[in-house]
């Protein structure tokens, strides 16, 4: 489609694009005490923008700007995850940063380039757009500037980032040479009909996997996570978990079905691969170790960020474990894990967020008897754990569900009972923190007073949690309706 | 909404309203505790006069009883299906009275008690939805739910090692079910509806062969769904040597919650072998049924010597239940009429003596405030009363002839010794060492010269006689008349060995 038709498929990104600028400018004209103001006007541009991109389902699948982005109702799908989760972050924020009307921006900022991870089906978009979120995410990561631990987090997060992006684009390179398309759909036509060589095709997937394996935090790129989730701020430690992480899943999952496989039938419900490479019992193994590291070392941190970080490691192996299998069934359960992820882990950082500042830390000893000082946020904490854990009735329990079934279904036993045993692991250190706050009493115990507001917020994660595990259809069957891929230059 | 659901419900609605009700307000949490579980008893009290003995269950839906079935996630195939037969529903009205029974004696729970009755409240609907699921998700759920409630239990209200004890049982039960999920979701993709052609989890479509697709049907494929499903069995059992957490968490646990733990939760070990593994893989049943025999007889042996050893009163009657588990397990494994109708029996006459013994337990410890056998002496003369009780309880246990326990174990001796001799010679010797220890133990805590210190010890009061009273002549009634509980298991039992080739 030509550059011009396609801008009525972009009317989002085109009005988040004017918004972040009105923005900006409004801010240069407001007096200090009203710096709250952009704050407000974030929230309600990603309102308006996830009703623009919910519009979005009405069109057909395109391809627009001559092929540099898709979409389809998958890409939209993403589209209204990350834009999601930035408006909660926004939300998470406001208590906390009142009066910095550039961390606004800066998000605003991020979720455009988000939209452009999901839609993006060249590879030099894949760059640009990653470049997008990861330069602002290092801002973010180190925005307390006074707090050192933030300006590590910043630090290590760049330094990762750029080396593996680097290497990343060393890898795309190989892919142009031997196909000469930068079109996703173009490369895997020609690797379709040249049918070029395998190894040099397997060291440019390898070396995709570091970029893309970085932004999702899989093993053995991860060492970034727990460093950042600590020193970052939580809202922001939150929003990694979820929003740019799955804008990353989006672009490995595109990238997967495009340059790695082809789809077989034109109902997509499953993918060949394109040269005769092991790519599922490669994604199989660093599945595993994903999962098995991030739960192994989850359960000696003391500091609950971390831990949560370790554990948004596991569960990204979780998510890779689904993608083994190559087909629709296993991308909609990455897909559905993706919404119901998105609430227990913002609920459970949010906790640890609303308690900072009562308790003073983040350390998990100072969580003792919490559930004696402020019943109801320790009773949410738990409810988010356990879901986590993935026991029923909550939702954390059907995501897995989906995940172990996709995976059962294509008879990868081994692996799925890898999965279900790393789950026990998991219960250890998720116990332990409900463990501290409800089995161990302190001698006093002072009630901790927690606003209403944070109350409010607490249930927006609380009830879908809970709702989600014991009734799921209408989310279900949207996730299997978004499955839809647009395979066209 | 059926009787069914409404008894297995109801104790949530109860939990719900004691969430409103301020913490101060003991009375009030309490009496709604006592009323959310009593109606569930006078339910399926009412449900057993009603109760067709000829309708045999197992894995026809026309001949289950109290059947709700109706779609909950058309897109997975789940659904909500409940429904009692022979096998489910002794198990089902035992724990509506445990439940009741429980409640009654956390009547002196001592901190929080509103988080206390609101947990106990779930835990009942869990294990009630556990014995009428026909659905293997909503089993699922129901098993899982159950974990929850029981390890705040043990781990809040508990002994001195009660976080151990809970996370030690959290653990070692979540292994043996997710291995349980592994089987679930193999089953439900290789067996489908017969009317629809699409996969299902309902349990008694996997009950019938044909159903089941050609790799379901492969011996090597069968035999390990069967193991991975029986490790998750056999931890909650438990068998020998998944049987560790045990007496951590019974020694650990609050009286009732030790009661409930004993008293129900034990025999959904055994009821998901007879209600899943046995229907569903009927030919490695009688492939590993051996195995199994030998397990029951090493729990028996086991069990009763370790309970021999024990100084503590508690731990005594956590390993008696470990090896009275036994005998279900060597009735389970022979494939007799005989054999399996006293394996069930067994579980429901367990349930109510070992229910008693944890009670009887319960009632000494709140008044010495510890349970070494060898600390007492000669109680019987200060409390006759709780004395005549606590006897019966443990003659009871002994399987004395008049009693629930000799029916059950008399009938699983004759069931198994025409088919495993030896192994049956060589279980009843496990009867000579029950009754050593249980003998030995009256003799140590009731007899010989009162211990100077409980001089002053006050007998048994009234609520806890109303917890043991109503036990001790059910254990009577059913030992001399087991019919109305025995015609019920028959029909569905005769049934369920029939599938097995």
């Amino acid at each position: 489609m030509s550059n011009l038709n396609s801008l009525q498929y972009f009317v989002p990104e085109l009005f988040l694009t004017v918004a972040i600028l009105f923005i900006i400018i409004a801010d240069l004209s407001l007096k200090r005490e009203k710096k709250i103001l952009p704050a407000y006007l974030s929230a309600f541009t990603m309102g308006v923008v996830l009703i623009l991109i919910f519009h979005q389902y009405e069109y057909n699948s395109a391809s627009l700007f001559k092929g540099m982005l898709v979409l389809d109702d998958f890409a939209i799908f993403f589209k209204i995850v990350t834009a999601f989760s930035t408006l909660i972050v926004i939300l998470i924020s406001l208590p906390s940063f009142r009066f910095k009307a550039e961390y606004y921006i800066l998000l605003l900022v991020v979720t455009l380039g988000m939209f452009l991870m999901s839609e993006a089906n060249n590879l030099l978009m894949i760059i640009i757009s990653m470049e997008m979120v990861g330069l602002i995410s290092y801002v973010l990561a180190g925005f307390n500037k006074n707090d050192l631990k933030s300006n590590e987090a910043s630090l290590k997060y760049m330094l990762y980032g750029a080396t593996s992006t680097a290497v990343m684009a060393f890898g795309f390179s190989y892919i142009y040479g031997m196909s000469g398309n930068l079109n996703l759909y173009s490369i895997q036509q020609t690797i379709l009909t040249s049918q070029p060589q395998a190894l040099p095709l397997f060291i440019a997937f390898i070396m995709v996997l570091t970029g893309l394996g970085y932004k999702i935090a899989m093993v053995p790129f991860h060492f970034w996570v727990p460093d950042v989730y600590e020193g970052a701020p939580t809202p922001i430690a939150a929003f990694f978990s979820i929003g740019p992480k799955a804008a990353g899943l989006a672009l490995f999952i595109r990238f997967l079905i495009t340059v790695v496989a082809h789809p077989t039938t034109s109902a997509n419900a499953f993918f060949i691969q394109n040269i005769p490479i092991k790519a599922p019992l490669l994604l199989a193994a660093l599945a595993v170790a994903t999962m098995t590291l991030g739960n192994l070392s989850a359960l000696k941190q003391k500091n609950i960020k971390r831990m949560l970080g370790y554990s948004a490691i596991a569960h990204v192996g979780y998510m890779l474990m689904a993608l083994v299998v190559f087909n629709k069934e296993g991308i909609t359960a990455v897909m559905f894990y993706m919404i119901i992820y998105l609430f227990m882990n913002f609920g459970a950082f949010y906790v640890v967020d609303s308690l900072k500042p009562k308790l003073g830390s983040e350390d998990l000893s100072d969580y003792t008897g919490l559930g004696y000082r402020a019943p109801f946020i320790a009773i949410a904490m738990a409810i988010f754990m356990f879901s986590l854990t993935g026991l029923p009735p909550l939702a954390g329990f059907i995501g897995k569900v989906y995940l172990f079934a996709a995976v059962i279904h294509q008879q990868w036993y081994i692996l799925a009972v890898i999965g279900v045993l790393n789950s026990v692991v998991s219960l250890y250190y998720y116990a332990n923190v409900v463990k501290v706050m409800f089995l161990d009493q302190p001698e006093d115990t002072p009630p901790i007073q927690v606003p209403l507001y944070n109350h409010i917020l607490v249930w927006i994660f609380l009830i879908p949690t809970l709702v989600l595990g014991l009734y799921w259809s209408p989310v279900i069957n949207f996730t299997n309706q978004s499955i839809r891929f647009f395979f066209r230059k | 909404m059926g009787l069914i659901s409404l008894a297995t419900f109801f104790p949530i609605i109860g939990m719900v309203i004691i969430l409103f009700i301020p913490k101060k307000n003991l009375t009030a949490i309490k009496i709604v505790s006592v009323i959310a579980t009593f109606v569930p008893l006078v339910i399926t009290s009412y449900m057993w006069l009603h109760y067709n003995y000829g309708m045999m269950g197992i894995d026809k839906e026309s001949q289950f009883q109290f059947v709700e079935h109706f779609a909950w996630i058309p897109a997975f195939h789940i659904d909500y299906f409940v429904g009692v037969d022979g096998l489910s529903f002794p198990m089902l009205w035992l724990t509506t009275l445990l439940s009741f029974i429980g409640v009654v004696a956390s009547w002196n729970i001592a901190k929080s008690q509103k988080g206390y009755f609101a947990l106990f409240l779930l835990l009942a609907t869990s294990m009630m939805g556990v014995f009428v699921s026909l659905d293997f998700f909503l089993f699922y759920v129901f098993w899982e739910l159950m974990l929850l409630p029981m390890y705040f239990l043990i781990g809040i209200w508990g002994g001195p090692r009660r976080e151990y004890a809970a996370i030690k049982f959290f653990i070692y039960t979540l292994a043996g079910s997710v291995l349980m999920l592994v089987v679930m979701l193999a089953l439900y993709f290789n067996v489908k509806d017969p009317a629809t052609g699409a996969h299902t989890f309902n349990m008694l479509h996997m009950m019938h062969q044909s159903n089941h697709s050609a790799w379901l049907s492969k011996f090597d494929v069968r035999l390990w769904l069967y193991i991975a499903l029986l490790i998750g069995f056999a931890i909650k059992v438990p068998i020998f040597p998944f049987h560790t957490w045990l007496p951590d968490a019974h020694v650990e646990a609050p009286t009732a919650i030790s009661v409930i733990l004993a008293g129900i939760l034990l025999k959904m070990g055994t009821y998901g072998i007879l209600r899943i593994s046995y229907p569903i893989f009927p030919d490695i049943a009688k492939y590993t049924s051996y195995v199994l025999a030998i397990f029951g007889v090493i729990n028996i042996l086991y069990g009763a010597f370790v309970a021999m050893a024990q100084s503590d009163l508690k731990k005594l009657v956590a390993y008696s239940s470990i090896s009275h588990m036994g005998f279900v397990l060597l009735g389970m494994a022979v494939f007799t009429s005989a054999g399996i109708n006293g394996a069930v029996f067994q579980m429901f006459s367990h349930g109510i003596i070992t229910a008693m013994l944890f009670l009887v337990v319960g009632v000494i410890y709140d008044r010495a405030h510890h349970r070494e056998i060898n600390g007492f002496g000669g109680l019987a003369v200060k409390m006759p009363v709780y004395t005549g009780i606590a006897s019966l309880a443990f003659f009871a246990a002994m399987g004395l002839p008049g009693m629930t326990g000799f029916i059950a174990e008399l009938t699983v001796f004759i069931g198994s010794f025409a088919v495993y001799r030896t192994l049956t010679i060589i279980a009843a010797l496990g009867i000579i060492v029950t009754a050593s220890y249980v003998l030995w133990t009256i003799q140590r805590v009731f007899l010989g010269k009162l211990n100077p210190k409980y001089e002053h010890i006050r007998d048994i009061n009234g609520r806890e006689l109303f917890t043991l009273v109503p036990l001790g002549m059910l254990t009577i009634f059913f030992g001399i008349y087991p019919l109305p509980i025995l015609n019920m298991l028959k029909v569905s039992l005769n049934h369920l060995i029939r599938l097995i080739p």
